[in-house]
């Protein structure tokens, strides 16, 4: 799979991003990645419950790329050397 | 090998003596790919079939003399610049690396702002290059050289998860795998030299597969 990430809307939910969280962490796919893995990755790092886990990892496999965090610069910045750690292709982005 | 169980609030399993020798063969050469310092230059170990497009992170078109390059001061020769950064654990690269393998481990943290990317590297790949070497270590110190049993705390299993996942990476990119990997694999022919790689890559998956299993 290649990702085409020019043909992938970012998810609209107003649960991922607000005004005050302008940063964004995004997580993108690749085809090296186990699914199980990822999941177990986001139930780690952002203790997130399987479901959540489950669909944020379907959402990058699916759209190309998924929102799993928003807030500060900073901490969005310390959420991908965490991921970066573990093997995930992700990226901060800026809400705009 | 068998599956991972729990416990103890760990995980146990088995590998044979061959298992345990190509994991940790794998596993030193990805220590010894953290350890390059000449990042243009591709293991040779790894070199078991072309290298797909596609396969590297993006935003990189790094090179000597690139013209964003020339108001980067770390790249220059300022007296002490680069021991100072040795010194607060920074590293000198603001760029991705060349091998597009070392690129997957260590990519950028910004896909379209080279000037983020390149300032976030220089503050987290040296611990991000080092952390992937300690989890390496881990396993080669809990996988006994001649197989055998292995009992790890929940620690170590991430440790384990942690580094099977960068030899697949480092494998994977070598191999140009696909999401249709399955349908290559079975469609090789018996003859090709990236057949035993391609199997191994197949094998490493299940390993890890049965290790999330067991933690999840």
């Amino acid at each position: 799979m290649s990702v085409a990430p020019s043909e992938v809307e970012l998810p609209q939910s107003g649960e991922q991003t607000t005004p005050d969280t302008p940063w964004l962490t995004i997580v993108w796919n690749d085809p090296i990645n186990l699914m199980d893995y990822v999941t177990y990755v986001f139930q780690t790092v952002f203790g997130y419950p399987k479901p959540k886990a489950r669909k944020l990892m379907l959402d990058v496999h699916h759209k190309g790329r998924a929102v799993v965090a928003a807030g500060a610069r900073e901490s969005m910045e310390h959420n991908v050397e965490i991921l970066h750690g573990y093997g995930l292709w992700a990226t901060v982005s800026s809400d705009s | 090998m068998d599956a991972f169980r729990r416990s103890n609030g760990g995980v146990r399993t088995k590998f044979d003596a061959p298992e345990a020798a190509l994991l940790r063969s794998l596993i030193e050469q990805v220590v010894s790919l953290l350890d390059d310092a000449d990042e243009g230059r591709a293991d040779p170990a790894f070199e078991t079939g072309p290298v797909e497009p596609g396969q590297v992170s993006p935003g990189r078109d790094a090179g000597p003399g690139h013209p964003d390059e020339i108001l980067d001061s770390s790249v220059h020769d300022i007296p002490g610049a680069a021991e100072l950064d040795a010194m607060m654990g920074f590293s000198p690269r603001t760029r991705a690396p060349l091998d597009p393998a070392l690129a997957r481990l260590l990519p950028d943290a910004y896909r379209d702002d080279p000037d983020a990317s390149g300032e976030f590297r220089r503050y987290t790949e040296q611990s991000l290059r080092s952390g992937k070497q300690e989890t390496a270590r881990t396993v080669l110190d809990t996988l006994p050289a001649d197989g055998g049993p292995v009992k790890l705390s929940r620690d170590q299993a991430q440790a384990w998860l942690r580094t099977l996942n960068d030899v697949r990476l480092t494998l994977g990119v070598r191999l140009g795998v696909t999401e249709e990997f399955e349908d290559e694999w079975r469609q090789l022919d018996p003859l090709d030299p990236r057949a035993t790689a391609f199997e191994v890559y197949a094998w490493l998956g299940d390993v890890q597969e049965s290790l999330v299993q067991a933690l999840s």
